[in-house]
């Protein structure tokens, strides 16, 4: 099925008798059952206002579409939406809903927050086939329940996504990245904390096995100049960085975990606090990569082991994004009041219980 | 304003709930004298007032869940209250309810610089969070303008805004986890240290939720190191729709100030009879604040005057010492002061987008003339947040309600131009009856859900945001 109108979308929900299975360009999602329900044919920018950095676009838009509508005017996506097809092994073209119901946030997520955080309104459609809107397209908005949030990275358990507002951000003028090379896991979070704890406005500090550990400025240009300056010297007891002023390949294999593609083993996704990065990959031993300040983890594990069972009394997630193991849930287990409250808001929004119901 | 009818047997068992509330809470947490209740009888929006049936001060998180559960098992109506300072009617109580006030609750749990993040018990005021941490280099960013007063708690319900917000984001962007406490007496942990949920965004939901899904006891909240400096400038213009078109263009540009303020002739007119900032005698002006080094600093005030020079300003006033700046800013922050000295106001903080300002400001001017009251215009223009101040006489009969009727349509051309009610105070009792101008019924219904999955009996603040007609079912009365 491929609605191509939000009322069509919300007939064929209607008369649904059975689960359906929700996607953009089948990138990111986790599978599942039921019949395959796609948002493609909900396309297109509604309204895109440079001015204001606000964009209203149609959530089955490519997201490459998306970003090169922004770059002609000079602006972006603050939250760096990663693609995870080359992870996953799949082709197929990532949707900027599937963007939202994954609530994919890259490096930039240490300064200018998450998807969730740029999403400023969405429309969809709930598991009763009604039409529902909340947020808008204004930046600064507390009328009533903040259901944008809600709905971003609710992998479509409670409604299909067809619009979407965001705020955007100028593509700034300047941008340099200091690699330190060659320092372990702790001390390369202990260079990123120092980093991000500075007045210098870092856009992204992440650690790449076999490159180093990536400081990322950006701004007007004498400005990212002289905080390099400064951060060089606030850096210098972690080595010698270099500073490269395009390392934009660098970030988008950060952003897409690109050193697990086409490996074999599991990949699992962590979020811990920063400063439990490290031991998070102590443990896990085997190769990771860090982003978020050394919060967010990417590890390669061998297929079938439980790499979540390694993390206990590290406060946090993990959830297993490429594999598949009997017996070991993808997504982490909630607390029993908190999947109370989950399973509730799901019979409220989907009381039929047919949106991406799998796993 | 309507409320409900107060529930009678709740109000015949006032001497029997007190009593239970006295069994699990210590003897001076719990108020059920009627002078000490007058405190409690309004917040901020201090035209309506109400005395609670009893008010309670817990001091620890076990205290508030044992003090829920007794208002759960009795069916009485809790509306949770930080620091009071709403805008909204948001704290205010009803003859039925007794007052959650978290005001005891306020230290700091918890500090940690590499991981950027500070605890804390909700009760604490805003400023006192920065407090805890600048002298070592960091501050808290929302920065609403009652922060002295203000209490975190509160805060989240509303999720507060302030000035600086166009670069570092209103409360749910710097907020990471809060222990919530159910109308049930539940104590749940929601988020944490880590930058990200596992499943549903609870906290995202909760934040804004204006106290109807819980009561918020700690909270985890983003800190940042402080920017080595900060400098305004103000600049003058002969028409709104020029200053407008100038910010617009400034973002456009890539410079990214933490603040864009806006005021109008009206406003610079009674500021100035009020403080004597020294502003000059214009139609519009502009405060726009940069951060950085020196050097940085002068980068992006370079930019902005190069940009403003296009707009021919009548005025350019950079400032050159802590001295300036503060005189720059003093003009816009007693504006609320200086309004009242010449009358009573009141506050609408209506969003639009940013390219409706110039229609939207020449709309007001027309209402006001209309209705016969004077409005002055301050407000965040990086963000369209308005803050429309509608000057009244309180004490001449039919006043408040022209003012409330202006208010109403003023809010409803923000909703019309495609923004929202409001930006950042929140709904409460003042614009619950206006959310059908901005929501349909199903709009309605789906954020109702929410609230019957945290609180399936509605006692938590239950005759706020939504409209009465609306979640009348709900309420059971």
């Amino acid at each position: 099925m491929r609605p191509t109108t939000e009322d069509d979308l919300a007939a064929l929900i209607r008369s649904a008798n059975g689960p359906l299975r929700v996607q953009g360009g089948g990138t990111r999602s986790a599978g599942g059952e039921g019949e395959l329900l796609e948002t493609g044919g909900l396309s297109g920018i509604v309204l895109y206002e440079p001015a204001a950095l606000t964009l209203v676009v149609r959530a089955g838009t490519p997201l490459a579409e998306v970003e090169a509508a922004l770059a002609a005017e000079g602006q972006r996506l603050p939250f760096e939406p990663g693609l995870m097809g080359g992870l996953m092994g799949r082709n197929g073209a990532s949707t900027i809903g599937g963007v939202v119901a994954t609530n994919a946030s890259g490096p930039r997520r240490v300064q200018a927050g998450a998807c969730r955080d740029s999403l400023i309104g969405v429309r969809f459609v709930d598991g009763r086939g009604t039409v529902i809107k909340n947020g808008g397209r204004v930046m600064k908005n507390v009328t009533g329940y903040d259901l944008v949030k809600l709905l971003a990275g609710s992998h479509g358990t409670l409604g299909v996504l067809t619009e979407l507002s965001f705020k955007l951000q100028p593509i700034p003028p300047a941008t340099a990245t200091l690699i330190l090379p060659g320092l372990t896991p702790a001390r390369a979070v202990a260079a990123m904390s120092a980093a991000l704890g500075s007045p210098f406005d870092v856009t992204g500090a992440a650690h790449l096995p076999g490159t180093g550990t990536l400081i990322r400025l950006e701004g007007l240009a004498a400005s990212v100049a002289y905080r390099v300056d400064r951060l060089l010297v606030a850096l210098a007891p972690y080595g010698q960085a270099v500073v490269e002023r395009d390392a934009a390949a660098l970030w988008q294999a950060v952003r897409d975990a690109a050193p697990f593609h086409g490996r074999e083993g599991d990949v699992w996704r962590i979020s811990v606090r920063p400063s439990d990065g490290a031991e998070v990959a102590a443990r896990l031993g085997g190769e990771v990569v860090m982003d978020w300040g050394g919060g967010l983890i990417w590890a390669l594990y061998p297929a079938g082991m439980d790499a979540r069972a390694q993390l206990a009394g590290i406060p946090g997630h993990a959830t297993r994004i490429r594999g598949t193991s009997p017996g070991i849930p993808a997504l982490p287990p909630e607390p029993a009041p908190v999947a109370a409250l989950t399973a509730a808001l799901r019979a409220q929004f989907d009381p039929r219980g047919i949106l991406n119901a799998g796993p | 304003m309507q409320m409900p009818a107060p529930d009678a047997r709740t109000l015949g068992r006032k001497a029997a709930i007190v009593a239970r509330l006295r069994e699990v809470l210590p003897a001076d947490a719990v108020i059920d004298d009627p002078v000490e209740l007058r405190a409690y009888e309004c917040d901020a929006l201090a035209a309506y007032r109400c005395p609670p049936l009893a008010a309670i001060l817990p001091r620890s998180t076990a205290e508030v869940a044992a003090a829920l559960k007794v208002c759960h098992a009795e069916g009485v109506k809790v509306v949770p209250r930080g620091a009071g300072t709403s805008l909204a009617g948001g704290a205010m109580p009803s003859e039925d309810s007794v007052i959650l006030g978290i005001a005891r609750m306020t230290r700091v749990l918890e500090v940690d610089y590499a991981d950027r993040i500070i605890r804390v018990e909700a009760g604490r005021t805003n400023l006192s969070v920065t407090g805890a941490i600048e002298s070592d280099g960091f501050f808290y960013a929302p920065d609403p303008s009652s922060q002295l007063a203000c209490a975190i708690a509160g805060n989240i319900a509303m999720n507060s805004g302030g000035a600086h917000c166009l670069k570092y984001g209103v409360t749910t962007n710097n907020l990471l986890g809060v222990t919530l406490v159910t109308m049930a007496g539940e104590v749940l942990e929601i988020g944490g240290a880590h930058l990200d949920a596992p499943g549903l965004d609870l906290l995202g939901v909760i934040c804004g939720s204006e106290g109807q899904l819980g009561v918020v006891t700690e909270a985890t909240l983003r800190i940042l190191a402080k920017p080595e400096g900060a400098r305004p400038v103000l600049i003058g213009f002969d028409s709104s729709e020029v200053a407008g078109a100038c910010v617009a263009e400034i973002i456009r540009a890539g410079v990214l100030p933490v603040a864009i303020e806006f005021m109008d002739r009206p406003c610079i007119r009674a500021t100035e009879d009020f403080a004597h900032a020294g502003y000059p005698d214009c139609e519009a002006l502009l405060i726009i604040e940069v951060e950085g080094s020196p050097a940085e600093i002068d980068e992006q005030l370079a930019l902005i005057r190069t940009i403003a020079e296009r707009h021919s300003p009548v005025e350019f006033r950079e400032s050159r010492s802590e001295e300036e700046s503060k005189r720059i800013w003093l003009g816009r922050k007693s504006a609320f002061g200086a309004m009242g000295q010449i009358n009573d106001y009141m506050c609408l903080d209506g969003t639009i987008p940013v390219s409706a300002l110039p229609q939207v400001l020449r709309r007001i001017g027309e209402l006001s003339a209309e209705y016969g009251l004077e409005v002055a215009n301050v407000f965040h223009a990086g963000d369209g947040n308005m803050h429309p101040l509608i000057l009244y006489h309180a004490n001449t009969p039919g006043q408040l309600e022209l003012c409330e009727k202006l208010g109403a349509e003023i809010l409803t051309l923000c909703v019309e131009v495609g923004g929202c009610l409001t930006g950042e105070h929140g709904v409460g009792i003042e614009k619950r009856d206006l959310m059908t101008v901005q929501f349909t019924p199903a709009d309605l219904e789906a954020q109702m859900r929410v609230k019957d999955v945290f609180d399936p009996a509605w006692l938590l603040n239950p005759a706020k945001v939504f409209p009465l007609a609306a979640s009348a079912g709900r309420r059971g009365n």
